[in-house]
């Protein structure tokens, strides 16, 4: 465990562990990768033509501003989502995690990039979000002993959580880790 | 009154358990002050001027006796000895040390409380009627509904990183005590054409720096639909208020630049398809169960009229003033809701003693089903007394000082902390409600004026609720010196408005004698004591008053 959260290599976590980054950013003019690459949703919207002959996954980065409606219809061909947190204190891209789950059915990959702290985590994930780009120390460390900062009373059901739940009591919405 | 079960206590006391580690890691240096702020502020933990502040959650205003006996307990223990009510029907402690918070919010889970989401940018404390489930106005009872909210609010995924605070009031009479056009969504209870209940909401009102009336989005909404339309709402705005700015952050801002009607469709659009998920549909069964928690106590039945009552009014003025103004009828005949003044002429408002909370408590076990309830008025009530008992409530009171008749008069203020505790301030809001309070404070004069709302705010972000004083008092900075601004006509009721300002700002010095001013030529210029001074306000206009204050040239 310890060597492996040392390793800067291993920056995402999922499925409660760090992981290796499989996927490639590729920016604005720069040529896009091989392998797994994530794109910039405007560039996704303009090349997503072109980009169908290429067999390798395709990923889509979006932005807090940018609205997720415009990606909808293309999710079939998506492996992988990553929403920005630019702020910790930014809630935007859980509203977009939520959507792509309850709305519009999106079963791969959702990432929070950015500024992801662990006290926000436990929430991201009933919003959603399956991974976790983490560069902070204080959260890699913490999330290397273990510590996973939920309170785990939950008082309002999401149809997007990605943790088994279980309704908890008689009460219509109240869950509990399952 | 609502009733922690299983549920409610594991997370309370998951949430406390939590809070008491980041504290030690705050204690021990693992934390640095930067990195603890966002993690105290969701525990209601603030740093003012001179040390840390905890404000306490009171969902809706509604205490029991044992927990105000806890807060009389904290407050002697962990603080000076005294805690301060806030217009958010809340408490607040001005001096606990730090590590000694844990402990405090250990005590608070022992009477089903917490500090939960009393700050951030989060889902904040649900407020209500404080006469909710006792007022003889009322079409149905605010505080399930409340609770409700409250519920599903907690600690919400989604909406605890909102672009600012969020507040929503809820009040379940026509006559509305609760200032739901001044809140960021506001509900209002009525009866929908087939007799069921339902909501009027409004959306986008607020004070602070830019003062707004909510508009009406919706004129009747079905009462299953109420989680479903308040998360529609809190969506359009997590999604798309702004962030760029924490000054036009509040939804009003939102509203306001999108456009009332914009912002109605697409609030209407996003209900559509929340409510297709049927997730938040809310059940007959469970309002039944939420409101059987409210249910109405068993009184005695009583005449009307009782004679104890009516002989205390004649053998003493200041009992006749307590019940003229203090006490409001009841559902029940023979029945009050008591005001409990926390203006005693002179005094702080808001604040209260650990004793005199001891014996508030006391008293509502004896006289008032052991119910109390917090203004947003920053007074106590007890909001089942018979009017058998009040000669003898009221002579317990006045053992404590607590039985000054002036509730709704000129010296029921409303000040904010001010510059003696907050770090924003620009004035000193405490002393010159004060010195307010002594000027009118003679009974006589009082009652001459009438009903006046006087309401103070030590800086632009008016926690004070100038805007809807019927006299606003805005302290501000000029050229650093600390100067009184004068709003005139401002109401958070039904007939809600935002006041005028008068003129140019007056030195602590002078506004007193400036307010005095405007009583006077009010008082003048009235057509009885019948036309109360908003009413006189509102028909005569700004002119008989700027004329008084800074002459007619």
């Amino acid at each position: 465990m310890t060597t492996e959260t040392n390793d800067a290599e291993l920056t995402i976590w999922r499925d409660g562990r760090f992981q290796a980054d499989e996927w490639t950013l590729a920016a604005e003019d720069e040529a896009v990768s091989d392998g797994p690459a994530i794109l910039p949703l405007e560039r996704f919207l303009a090349e997503r033509d072109a980009l169908v002959a290429r067999n390798a996954p395709l990923g889509v980065s979006v932005e807090p501003n940018e609205a997720i409606e415009e990606l909808a219809p293309h999710l079939d061909r998506v492996a992988l989502v990553t929403l920005n947190f630019p702020k910790y204190s930014d809630g935007r891209s859980s509203s977009s995690a939520r959507l792509l789950r309850e709305r519009y059915g999106y079963t791969g990959e959702i990432r929070a990039v950015g500024d992801v702290l662990i006290d926000q985590m436990p929430l991201m994930r009933r919003c959603g979000f399956d991974s976790f780009a983490v560069s902070n120390p204080v959260t890699r460390k913490q999330l290397a002993e273990g510590r996973w900062p939920d309170v785990p009373f939950y008082y309002q059901p999401t149809g997007s959580t990605q943790q088994a739940e279980i309704p908890a009591g008689t009460r219509p919405w109240a869950r509990k880790p399952g | 009154m609502y009733r922690y079960d299983e549920f409610d206590h594991g997370f309370v006391a998951a949430r406390v358990d939590q809070f008491r580690d980041q504290v030690a890691r705050r204690l021990s240096g693992e934390l640095t002050e930067d990195q603890f702020k966002p993690l105290r502020l969701m525990n209601g933990v603030y740093l003012q001027l001179h040390a840390y502040m905890l404000r306490i959650a009171i969902p809706y205003g509604t205490l029991s006796s044992r927990q105000l006996r806890m807060l009389g307990h904290i407050a002697r223990t962990y603080d000076r000895g005294y805690g301060h009510f806030t217009t958010r029907q809340n408490l607040q402690f001005n001096w606990p040390a730090l590590k000694d918070i844990p402990a405090v919010l250990d005590d608070l889970a022992k009477v089903e409380m917490h500090a939960l989401q009393t700050s951030g940018n989060c889902i904040r404390n649900v407020t209500t009627d404080h006469f909710a489930g006792a007022a003889a106005d009322e079409i149905a009872d605010p505080r399930p509904y409340a609770e409700i909210l409250r519920q599903w609010s907690s600690i919400h995924p989604e909406f605890s990183f909102l672009p600012r605070k969020f507040k929503i009031a809820v009040t379940g009479a026509p006559k509305d005590r609760a200032a739901i056009q001044v809140h960021d969504i506001g509900l209002e209870l009525k009866r929908g054409p087939d007799g069921g209940i339902g909501f009027a909401v409004y959306v986008g009102g607020g004070q602070g720096r830019t003062p707004m009336i909510a508009h009406k989005v919706r004129d009747y909404l079905d009462e299953e639909d109420l989680l479903a339309y308040v998360e529609a709402i809190m969506r359009v705005y997590n999604l798309h208020g702004r962030r760029d700015n924490k000054y036009k952050a509040r939804i009003k801002i939102l509203v306001h630049e999108t456009g009332a009607e914009e912002i109605t469709r697409q609030i209407e659009a996003e209900f559509v398809e929340v409510k297709k998920t049927e997730l938040l549909r809310l059940p007959d069964s469970e309002i039944e169960r939420i409101t059987a928690y409210f249910a109405p106590p068993a009184l005695a039945e009583k005449p009307a009229r009782s004679s104890a009552f009516e002989a205390a009014k004649a053998d003493s003025a200041g009992f006749a003033d307590f019940a003229a103004y203090n006490v409001t009828p009841h559902k029940t005949a023979g029945y009050g809701v008591v005001t409990i003044s926390l203006k005693p002429i002179g005094g702080i408002p808001g604040d209260a003693t650990d004793v005199q909370m001891e014996a508030i408590a006391d008293l509502a076990d004896a006289y008032s089903q052991g119910e109390i309830r917090v203004s947003h008025e920053q007074n106590l009530v007890l909001p089942h007394v018979a009017l058998d008992d009040m000669p003898a409530l009221y002579a317990k009171l006045a053992e404590h000082g607590l039985a000054t008749g002036n509730a709704g008069l000129v010296t029921d203020i409303i000040a904010c902390p001010g510059l003696d505790y907050c770090a924003l301030a620009n004035a000193r809001s405490i002393p010159l409600a004060q010195d307010l309070s002594n000027r009118f404070g003679s009974p006589e004069r009082q009652k001459e004026i009438g009903e006046l709302k006087i309401k103070i705010s030590g800086c632009i972000n008016a926690c004070g609720h100038h805007h809807v004083g019927h006299i606003g008092l805005l302290g501000v900075d000029r050229r650093g010196e600390e100067v009184y601004q004068i709003t005139l006509g401002g109401s958070g009721d039904e007939t809600a408005a935002v006041g005028t300002l008068v003129g140019p700002g007056f030195k602590t010095e002078d506004v007193v004698d400036a307010v005095e001013t405007v009583v006077d030529t009010y008082l003048k210029l009235r057509e009885g004591p019948d036309e109360p001074f908003l009413a006189a306000v509102r028909r005569l206009g700004q002119q008989p008053f700027k004329e008084a204050l800074y002459g007619t040239a």
